[in-house]
């Protein structure tokens, strides 16, 4: 296996046995020994070992033709015709990458009468869109869209390609990376350039947010990332901004499909609100039963945003799974996130936690959300959220 | 019907805790669990052989441990158990994981569902399921909520979107990944843990699968894991303290400051 | 303490306790509040194949004994003892027939209380005959191919909802307590009817009812055994089911414990949590050890049982005796170490401190129990 203990230099410090996420290494004698069943190759241990101890060694693959990839790719999103602002969030780091990189920004657009939008993709940054305008790529399935990114990728050669973490586009991207035998990062929160390599670092949570992992893709092109709503800025709009449009057909079998979308429902209170939300107002299992959470919405309404919920509340069926934030739920990043009765576990600060002032209220004093609120109570929110609701309304009213 | 379900053993994340002073995972203690989505798409799998009879393997790739996930997919009503187990297959990336997945399900010979988890608890990548159905060139239908109907041709079902759902009609055979909103699982039964305690478990190694050797395990993987850290504790604020009108006081300066246009 | 269990009695255990911990504790309360019966916690235990551990597998049940019975009451008695005693009542209700059923008789009824298609209960006590079982009333008179029933039964567990009963009733009132018979009676039978359901201090979702037979005609194949043993099979049977009412005691007291300990972790007064105070230290311990005791005297006894023994009606009754005494005792200590809260309903310690009253009740109240335990010490004394 590619990783061995160089026991000459090890010596006994436990450091890499803290290091490891899966519990592979335990300590013999006063050397470090590796469970090879357990050990992933994650290479956290070899970063831990302060005396160079640990080799991991990976066999060289063969050299593709990397130095033919050139470009960053942001593929877009549309729903019904409409570009989702997903997209100018791609945009706008992807110019960053491109710029550090020295390499072209591009859009890749799929759907049907999509061409008047090709200007939004470059106002907001786009050199070049790539265009497939076609009645069979109206609505996204998963292979007609794969297969016309698959083609454009082989024919044109991105180096890296971004694409909503959405649930289009996390089905779509993983099928196109699995075919074309590139490297795919999924739910990144950090997106940079090794500027001595050239290598693309996607940095992503993992052990359900408790750990952070930076990932390359050294040898396969293109290197390919998936990035989650409202985590990066959208790019500004700058309407002197000009690009080519280039339009791409392709043949029946490209566009075919062996499922078929028969139908598309869309729901109330499916609250879109809560992910594009400036304020929001979360409640979780302190607020004791789902009636309480009509205080929440009280607050919501007089102060204008959305009200949010905690796992637990959306376990209880207190309410509907499109309000809950978290891990397993939607990132939101509002200028103000108010959490009441919610204790702050890992899974739902990985959905909050790049909300601008978060203020917590909990009866609890060691609840771990005090440690992520930038203003925190101790104290009843039945008696503070009322108060609050009251306020702000005698406040707008005058 | 022949039904495939993949799962994965992965830590008990819910219970995952950092180390206040050496700022790392704290693993003892930590039970391994069968993923939460796959108890979904296992109880699905058993309605579906509820309803129109037939076979369920379950498969999962992973350490020898990971048969315990095997045996409780049993112990609830699935058929049989494969584990896809080598050392070779360490430091598979997704890439990786779907291809080995595939070349095992290769082996098994025909199936008419496949039903996966919509993402593992652990890496929250939701790419192995869409991986193995394009390894295996079978369409995909993600976040499924509803199978509205199913026969051993074809299948209507619900799918989840941000905006609601599609309703999308599929041929089979075909790989469904599921979310929560699909079903209630089950508690297993007393003959169904009997049967898990007592059922051969069949292992699959790397020569086992007619794969390429240059795709499996971390030679295999397009991407590798160069660096792993516990992200910076975000940094405290300030508690607020006094009667309940000078709190409210202070929370709505606040919000003034943030939000100066609204109030 | 590990109590050595087989395989198949630890998968029940972990069942059970699955059960209990997903299924029963988020409905306990409201189900007490409502009054209302458990049918979906039963239709889980059924579809986990636990309705019948203790019926012989040629009838459909899992063919174990007294002990997985034990094992499964306890952990469903620890999240609730009236959702437990619904299930248990139906071992109850089926003893009768298990012990004194012909082959006719076990396969019409046995496999549909396995499966958990249906319940039993047990009819023998009457408003004029609790501990005097012996002064029944109802009358069960030859007619033909038939026996016509007339009487009345009071406080039935799982009466109304159970649909196979097993009722204890005079052919032969001459003959005192040698003229009772015992028969199985089906619910819808003409002539068979239920009261009203009786509003209890605890076990509130257990259903509890009168029967009520107006010339119920049951046919002649329904009665079970011979004319005249209806009051061995009573005792046998609650020779076979008194260590059960044991382990629900014991899920109850430790289901109290459980609480009361984690409270007293939390509670914090004098600047400290009040399991560091050498007063409830004491009482935890005491509680701790009363539990523990009272576990391994229902479980030697089940084993025991189980074994094939003959003599088991001393420490059937001391087992259900010493268990339910216990779990008044410990469930009154744990409100007592929740303070003020352990009062109020919002908090689940009242409700443990209800429901055990029950335990030093039915099934033979604590002082039968006592005198049956007497009457056998003194018998074994005179035998040697």
């Amino acid at each position: 296996m590619g990783i061995e203990i160089i026991t000459e230099q090890c010596v006994g410090c436990q450091a890499c046995l803290k290091a490891c996420p899966f519990g592979a290494i335990s300590l013999e004698g006063n050397l470090a020994v590796i469970d090879f069943d357990k050990c992933t190759l994650c290479g956290a241990c070899v970063d831990s070992c302060k005396f160079d101890a640990i080799l991991l060694r990976k066999e060289e693959a063969a050299q593709r033709d990397i130095a033919a990839y050139k470009g960053v790719w942001v593929v877009a999103e549309q729903y019904k015709g409409n570009i989702q602002s997903i997209t100018y969030e791609l945009l706008g780091k992807g110019r960053d990458l491109a710029d550090k990189l020295g390499v072209e920004l591009c859009a890749v657009l799929l759907g049907k009468d999509m061409r008047a939008k090709t200007d939004e993709l470059i106002h907001r940054g786009a050199e070049k869109v790539y265009i497939v305008d076609s009645p069979k790529l109206a609505q996204y399935q998963s292979e007609p869209y794969s297969k016309v990114i698959i083609e454009l990728i082989n024919e044109y050669k991105p180096e890296i390609v971004l694409c909503g973490a959405t649930s289009t586009g996390r089905s779509l991207i993983a099928r196109v990376a699995v075919k074309i035998n590139a490297g795919l990062t999924a739910d990144c929160t950090g997106l940079d350039i090794d500027q001595e390599k050239g290598l693309f670092l996607q940095t992503r949570p993992a052990f359900g947010g408790n750990i952070m992992a930076t990932i390359i893709c050294p040898n396969h092109r293109p290197q390919m990332a998936t990035v989650r709503h409202k985590v990066m800025k959208e790019a500004e709009v700058d309407t002197s901004r000009s690009g080519e449009v280039i339009e791409k057909t392709y043949s029946e079998s490209v566009l075919s499909s062996r499922t078929k979308v028969v139908n598309v429902i869309e729901e109330e209170g499916q609250s879109v609100n809560l992910s594009e939300a400036d304020i929001i107002v979360s409640g979780g299992r302190g607020l004791g039963k789902p009636e309480n959470f009509a205080l929440l919405h009280e607050l919501a309404d007089a102060i204008g945003g959305a009200v949010g919920a905690s796992r637990a509340a959306v376990d209880a069926d207190w309410i509907v799974y499109s309000h809950q934030v978290g891990q397993t739920g939607k990132t939101v990043c509002p200028k103000i996130y108010i959490s009441c009765g919610i204790s702050g576990q890992i899974q739902h600060l990985a959905g909050m936690s790049s909300s601008d002032i978060i203020i917590a209220i909990n009866k609890d004093p060691d609840a771990p959300i005090f440690k992520a609120a930038n203003y925190g109570i101790v104290g009843d929110l039945f008696e503070i959220i009322p108060a609050l609701t009251k306020k702000i309304k005698s406040i707008l009213n005058t | 019907m022949n039904i495939i379900v993949c799962i994965k053993q992965v830590p008990d994340t819910a219970n995952v805790k950092i180390d206040p002073q050496t700022n790392t995972l704290i693993r003892e203690g930590v039970e391994s669990i069968i993923n939460p989505f796959d108890m979904y798409a296992i109880e699905e799998a058993v309605r579906t052989k509820e309803k129109l009879g037939g076979n369920i393997i379950v498969i999962t790739m992973g350490p020898p441990q990971a048969e315990a996930a095997l045996r409780e997919a049993i112990s609830l009503g699935a058929d049989e158990g494969i584990l896809v187990s080598d050392r070779v297959f360490a430091g598979s990336d997704t890439w990786a994981t779907s291809y080995t997945l595939a070349c095992a399900i290769r082996k098994i010979g025909k199936f008419d569902i496949i039903f996966c988890g919509k993402q593992a608890a652990d890496g929250d990548t939701a790419q192995v399921g869409p991986g193995i159905s394009m390894h295996l060139d079978i369409p995909q239908v993600t976040y499924v909520k509803k199978i509205e109907d199913l026969t051993t041709d074809k299948a209507k079902v619900e799918r989840m979107t941000e905006e609601g759902y599609e309703i999308v009609e599929t041929p089979l055979p075909v790989l469904f990944t599921v979310v929560k909103e699909i079903n209630e699982p089950r508690i297993p039964s007393l003959k169904g843990k009997i049967k898990a305690k007592s059922a051969q478990i069949k292992t699959l190694m790397a020569k086992d699968l007619d794969a390429d050797e240059k795709s499996l395990g971390l030679n295999g993987s397009p991407t590798q894991v160069v660096k792993i850290f516990t992200p910076p504790p975000r940094e405290g604020g300030v508690m607020l303290a006094g009667s309940t009108q000078e709190i409210v006081d202070k929370l709505v300066e606040v919000l003034k400051d943030e939000c100066k246009s609204k109030i | 303490m590990d109590y050595l269990l087989t395989e198949e009695q630890n998968m029940i255990r972990d069942l059970a306790r699955q059960i209990a911990d997903e299924k029963i504790r988020p409905v306990a309360a409201e189900y007490d509040e409502k009054e209302e019966f458990p049918w979906s916690i039963l239709k889980v235990i059924a579809e986990s194949d636990l309705s019948g551990i203790y019926i012989e597998e040629a009838y459909g049940g899992m063919g174990g004994g007294i002990t997985e019975l034990c094992i499964a009451t306890e952990e469903f008695s620890k999240a609730c003892g009236g959702i437990a005693v619904s299930y248990a009542a139906s071992a109850l209700g089926s003893y009768p027939i298990i012990l004194y059923g012909s082959e006719e008789q076990k396969k019409k009824y046995l496999p549909d209380i396995a499966s958990g298609k249906k319940l039993a209960a047990f009819g023998l006590t009457e408003a004029s005959a609790g501990s005097d079982a012996g002064a029944l009333s109802t009358t069960a008179i030859k007619d033909g191919d038939y026996y016509i029933l007339n009487g009345v039964k009071q406080w039935i567990t799982n009466g109304g909802e159970a649909e196979t009963y097993t009722i204890v009733a005079m052919t032969d009132k001459s003959k005192g307590s040698r003229g009772a018979s015992t028969f199985i009676v089906e619910k819808g039978t003409p002539g068979f009817e239920f009261g009203k359901k009786e509003k209890k201090l605890g076990i509130r979702s257990s259903t509890t009812r009168e029967l009520i037979f107006t010339n119920c005609k049951v046919p002649k194949e329904n009665l079970l055994g011979k004319e005249g043993l209806g009051f061995i099979v009573a005792m046998k049977t609650f020779d076979k089911s008194r260590p059960g009412i044991g382990a629900q005691a014991v899920g109850i007291a430790q289901g109290a414990l459980d609480h009361a300990l984690r409270y007293a972790k939390e509670r914090v007064q004098f600047g400290k949590p009040v399991t560091s105070f050498q007063g409830i230290q004491f009482m935890l311990a005491d509680m701790g050890t009363q539990v523990e005791a009272a576990r391994a005297l229902v479980y030697s006894t089940a084993k025991l049982i189980d074994s094939g023994a003959k003599d088991i009606s001393k420490l059937s009754a001391m087992s259900k005796l010493f268990a339910s005494d216990v779990a008044m005792k410990v469930t009154t200590d744990a409100v007592q170490i929740f303070g003020g809260y352990g009062y109020m309903r919002e908090y689940p310690v009242e409700k443990y401190m209800r429901d055990a009253k029950i335990t030093q009740i039915y099934e033979g109240t604590n002082q039968i129990q006592r005198s049956i335990i007497a009457s056998e010490m003194i018998k074994e004394m005179l035998r040697k």
